[in-house]
């Protein structure tokens, strides 16, 4: 487990106590550890000395900052009219039956998550999903295959925007 | 002036008038929810939208400012249509069971709905397809999901009014819903039970936790001798819940309303109030002549009042590292309730076990008081059930009495006297002006220098008031307070403690001694208190309790006889060690989310 | 008919010397400036199509010494794109147009709002705002930007729950007025514009606003950036000058058996086959931010518009009545006409309540929301019965 307090204190050093510095504060627990656990919203309500309530209440307002828990990858599979006319269904079969998951659902080794998404700007490349911020288009079941297999055997699996995912 | 007309009648209003204020001076009355005039505006119900003339769309009349020229339609079949839809849009995520509602008849979405969504129903009910939720853990309030018509008056009230935020709008789009962190239990976060949300509920998704059936139960057990108490603050608003305008008082009708509803005895929180001065003013000089005198290092300064149960919890959650600056005198309400079981029942020969204490209270945080762990110095629960005003205003009415054509009567004796400073509690700045009142008599044989008594500065509806007494001419035993200049200071709303506390916290406060009350006005806007409640009703409520006062013979607690008798037989003096046992408490820091 | 026919330009990504077009801008008044925005007829790229110029104008004239100029890169309409192309390849010209606007208002700081989904755009955004800085501060002038990042909402599109969502609140709009004019950012005069308008008032400031207005129509003048997807043998980001119809469109990027195009993405206006003749693209037929998606007949109408539905129950922001609840009445309302359970005339109460919702929400969202469900409905009731 990570010293929640120190990465809520360093960031909090790092974008200011002020109010405005609560989302990019969430963003970066979110970034290093996939989701707000319940004691990171109240040390950031600490720092900030804003409620709690407050932090989930925003926080629970962005889809992006999960405050159940998230493997190490999330994966995001668009679900807007292009991606689902064009096979996401196929996709989320693809996914769940290879992480043995459903939609929602995280593996028991916590690296990976399944999700549902609204539209991530892809749609000509549809069907789309996200891995954590990395886009994935065009995606087929066997191409889905390739991919999480790649993150799973930690191998460096280019996005279509040429980010390189290498763990 | 900005020049409008509405429903083609012409007004002219200062700029920054709102649309919904401008028709109210022109007694055009437009609906609204989420609108109250304590709070900011949201403009998110959307009910009191209206026409104007060349405009897209219709406009939320609470949130616009008037402009020049402006032309307003409140009553066309465009604006009817739509809150139709508004009001029925409402109804269909609301569960409608008014007939066994807590609220009934007192519902703002019930009285819209009648006049504007009659008849069939238009829309499909959402109520199956959400979970909703009912949390009951609060010993205090009911917080049912269920009800909810999302209009936010309760997060603004813990915001703006309390700055708590126990609650916060959590989710989006139809999960959307007022949650407290992660959506806790009530009882298990940061809430101080004020009840300030639940006078500001539109509906029945905040409302006490009500314990009239526990108290009918207990009236009507023949074994059972059931002790009544009723707060200050409850005698200038009860009438607001049987047809009087805000501000009547109408003390002697519920003393014999109470009894007629079968209490064996009708006793007054006053007499603790008084009480409480004799125990809580001793305390201060005690302090004051610890730290200034013997140089003791462990006391500490501003004390602060806690007669508060709101504002207790508040600092136990906010401000622990200050729970030793708080006055260790329990409030009059759990001071009542030791002493009916103990000196009361001694006294009136009862088995303590036999009796049931109840109090009356402008505040459902007693409620939660009552029940902390602490309280139960007499060897029992010292306070069984709380009752607010409203939930009174209900037995009564249970009862079928009329109570307009109520006779008058006094309170019973033992614990029934007061005096004006035991009344004027129920105000902000009360428990400071008694206390001047006792102590610079204490401290200098002389009355306070102020007309008739009447210490003006700690008074009236400022957030955060202060005061400075110079004391002059000590007798022999408070020779060290010679010519020293008493700083006090005031706050009302938790908003206004949260200000005074990050003062004193910043080690900025220049104050000896602290009042602080959690709700707007002190207990005369109380969270049990009548809804509605406003600026207006509670400046009503206040004058009542200055009248109240200015009619007692006796201002002065320790002028109070029973008081003066309590001390000889019971308790021996202030502070003794049966006042430390029976009267004084202690408090316990609490997570701050 | 379209007056111009359907023809590709490249403006907004042409290459340009930033360098260049800056320093001439900087050499303008305010005024100036702002004149030749008027001029060139351009209206806001985001969708909503606001006059730049008047925006430019409106918060130029007021008083308060500091000002925002925010750029609206949460591109979030379902079939929209096109923004994130524009920053990927030409992000120094959305910078040149938020340092123009600048100095058109009087704004010394500039925020980006990036929507999370682009969070992976971010290192080369970074760095080449780094090299633009350097680039203007070498002209002389004093202009700052900064990025602030989505989480994941649509609503946060909205100008006023954007500066709800940088002072770190949940993206709830705001009533109006007070408008960002007046009161933007942190409560400041603030020019909120869209990725691509940025780009475009660099193009005028470098072309002139008289090359600008030979492009287009009347009422929509220029040219814009659309993202075409769907039932298309060529999805992607296409330039084309504004004024043409739907037919010319389809012509272009259908798979001939296109039955509808839906203009302007889930909050916009499906358009069936038969008014595709009679439908311009632009302010004076269907406005769009861009997204054209085009489905042919084997989809089922009933299933577009349960998508857009469920995506609206998800991403209103819920604070007001008819959206909350207006988006979930409708959204159960047809499927439960779908399923039978309730007659089929009860789409037209649900076609009241989308006008209902039209005039009475409290922001654009759930004003138009009603678009896509009267058009799909209108068009197409048979699929959503049946």
């Amino acid at each position: 487990m990570y010293q929640v307090g120190n990465l809520v204190k360093e960031l909090s050093d790092k974008h200011g106590r002020a109010r405005e510095s609560l989302m990019p504060i969430l963003q970066g627990i979110v970034e290093k550890h996939n989701y707000l656990t319940d004691e990171a919203m109240v040390e950031v309500a600490r720092e900030l000395d804003i409620s709690a309530a407050e932090v989930y209440g925003t926080a629970s307002f962005y889809t992006f900052l999960d405050t159940s828990v998230r493997g190490k990858y999330v994966i995001r599979v668009c679900k807007t009219i292009t991606c689902s006319m064009k096979g996401k269904a196929e996709i989320i079969q693809t996914l769940e039956d290879m992480l043995k998951i459903k939609v929602g659902e995280t593996t028991s080794d916590k690296m990976f998550s399944i999700v549902e998404t609204n539209c991530i700007g892809w749609c000509h490349k549809a069907p789309a999903i996200l891995i954590n911020e990395i886009p994935y288009t065009e995606l087929t079941p066997e191409k889905v295959v390739e991919v999480i297999k790649g993150y799973m055997q930690k191998k460096i699996i280019t996005g279509t925007h040429g980010e390189k995912r290498a763990k | 002036m900005i020049k409008l007309t509405i429903n083609d009648q012409s007004i002219s209003v200062p700029a920054g008038t709102t649309v919904l204020a401008a028709a109210k001076k022109l007694n055009i009355n437009i609906p609204t929810l989420c609108n109250h005039p304590d709070l900011c505006v949201a403009g998110i119900c959307r009910v009191c939208v209206v026409e104007q003339t060349g405009a897209r769309t219709l406009i939320a009349s609470c949130a616009m400012p008037v402009s020049e020229g402006m032309d307003i339609h409140t009553n066309t079949l465009k604006v009817r249509n739509a809150r139709r839809h508004i009001v029925e849009l409402l109804l269909s995520e609301h569960r409608s069971d008014c007939t066994k509602c807590y609220k009934n008849q007192k519902c703002e979405l019930q009285a819209l709905a009648n006049e504007y969504a009659f008849g069939d129903t238009v829309f499909l009910s959402l109520v199956e397809d959400h979970k909703y939720n009912i949390d009951r853990s609060s010993p205090s309030f009911i917080k049912d999901d269920s009800k909810c018509i999302h209009c936010q008056r309760c997060v603004r009230t813990c915001a703006e009014l309390q700055s708590v935020s126990a609650i916060a709008v959590a989710n989006k789009g139809a999960h959307q819903k007022i949650s407290s962190f992660l959506d806790r239990p009530m009882s298990h976060v940061v809430c101080t039970n004020c009840g300030q949300c639940v006078n500001r509920c539109p509906t029945g998704a905040l409302v006490e936790k009500t314990y009239i059936d526990q108290v009918w139960d207990a009236i009507y057990d023949p074994e059972k001798h059931v002790v009544v108490q009723t707060a200050p603050a409850v005698r200038v608003a009860l009438g607001e819940d049987l047809g009087y305008d805000p501000g009547e008082r109408v003390t002697g009708k519920m003393v014999t309303a109470l009894r007629q509803l079968g209490f064996d005895s009708v006793l007054d929180t006053d007499f603790t109030a008084d009480l409480t001065i004799m125990e809580e003013g001793t305390e201060l000089l005690t302090r004051l002549k610890k730290i200034l005198v013997d140089g003791n290092k462990e006391l500490a300064l501003p004390m602060f009042t806690s007669c508060s149960p709101g504002w207790i919890k508040f600092i136990e959650h906010k401000y622990p590292e200050f729970l030793s600056n708080l006055s260790t005198c329990k409030s009059p309400q759990q001071m009542f309730g030791a002493l009916a079981k103990t000196y009361y029942a001694q006294k009136r020969k009862i088995d303590p076990a036999k009796i049931v204490s109840v109090s009356i209270m402008p505040c459902t945080a007693k409620k939660y008081e009552a029940d902390r762990p602490e309280m139960r110095a007499s060897g029992f629960k010292d306070i069984d059930y709380v009752l607010t005003t409203r939930e009174l205003a209900v037995m009564i009415k249970q009862a079928g009495l009329d109570f307009r054509s109520l006779e008058s009567s006094n309170y019973d004796s033992i614990m029934g006297d007061s005096t004006g400073a035991g009344v004027i509690f129920g105000a902000t700045g009360g428990v400071m002006e008694a206390a001047l009142r006792t102590a610079y008599e204490i401290v200098t044989g002389r009355e306070i220098p102020f007309k008739n008594l009447n210490i003006t500065p700690v008074r009236g509806m400022d957030g955060v008031k202060e005061a400075t007494v110079k004391i002059e001419g000590c007798t022999d035993d408070w020779k060290f307070l010679e010519g020293a200049e008493l700083k006090v200071a005031i706050a009302h709303g938790l908003v206004n403690a949260n200000k005074l506390m990050k003062e004193v916290r910043a080690g900025k406060s220049p104050y000896h001694f602290i009042e602080i009350m959690a709700c707007p006005g002190g207990c005369i806007g109380g969270g049990g208190q009548p809804i509605p409640t406003s600026m207006e009703i509670r400046k009503n409520r206040m004058k009542a309790i200055y009248a109240e006062d200015e009619h007692m013979v006796l201002r002065k607690s320790h002028e109070n006889p029973d008081v003066i008798a309590i001390y000889k037989e019971f308790l021996g003096k202030p502070n003794s060690h049966v006042s430390h046992e029976l009267l004084h408490t202690h408090y316990t820091e609490r997570d701050s989310y | 008919m379209g007056k111009k026919g359907l023809s590709k330009v490249d403006l907004i990504f042409e290459k340009v010397d930033p360098k260049e077009v800056l320093t001439k801008a900087f050499k303008m008044t305010s005024d100036g400036i702002i004149k030749e925005m008027l001029d060139s007829g351009l209206k806001g790229r985001g969708g909503a199509g606001f006059p730049t110029g008047l925006k430019w104008k409106y918060t130029a004239a007021e008083k308060e010494p500091v000002k925002y100029i925010v750029c609206n890169a949460d591109e979030g309409e379902p079939g929209t794109f096109k923004d994130r192309e524009i920053l990927d390849k030409v992000s120094y010209k959305v910078y040149g147009g938020m340092a123009i606007a600048g100095k058109a208002i009087g704004a010394r700081n500039g925020i980006v709002y990036l929507r999370g989904e682009y969070r992976f755009l971010l290192p080369q955004l970074m760095k080449e705002l780094e090299s633009f800085h350097k680039m203007i501060s070498e002209i002389g002038y004093d202009f700052k930007i900064n990025y602030c990042l989505g989480s994941g909402a649509y609503i946060c599109g909205e100008e006023s729950a954007l500066f709800e969502s940088v002072e770190g609140f949940r993206g709830e709009p705001r009533n109006k007025p007070p408008y960002p004019t007046t009161s933007g950012v942190f409560g400041k005069p603030t020019s909120i514009n869209n990725v691509e308008t940025l780009v475009t008032t660099m193009m005028i400031i470098k072309h002139g606003a008289a090359k600008f207005t030979e492009l287009g129509t009347k009422d929509s003048r220029g040219s814009k950036v659309f993202s075409v997807s769907g039932d298309t043998p060529t999805p992607g980001i296409f330039e084309l000058e504004l004024g043409m119809t739907v037919q010319e469109f389809v012509n272009e990027f259908g798979d001939g058996d296109t039955k509808a195009v839906q203009v302007g993405g889930a909050s916009g206006f499906c358009v069936p086959r038969k008014k595709f003749q009679n439908t311009i693209i632009g302010f004076e037929g269907v406005p769009t931010g861009g997204s054209m998606k085009l489905f042919n007949s084997s989809r089922s109408m009933y299933n577009v518009l349960h998508n857009y539905l469920d995506f609206f129950v998800e991403e209103s922001c819920g604070q007001c009545t008819p959206c909350r609840v207006g988006c979930q009445q409708l959204l159960k309302g047809v499927e439960k006409v779908k399923k039978g359970e309730v007659k089929s005339t009860y789409l037209n109460e649900l076609i009241k309540l989308a006008d209902t919702m039209k005039i009475a929400s409290k922001c654009g969202l759930g004003q138009s929301v009603g678009n896509a469900f009267r058009t799909i409905v209108e068009n197409f009731r048979e699929e959503i019965i049946y």
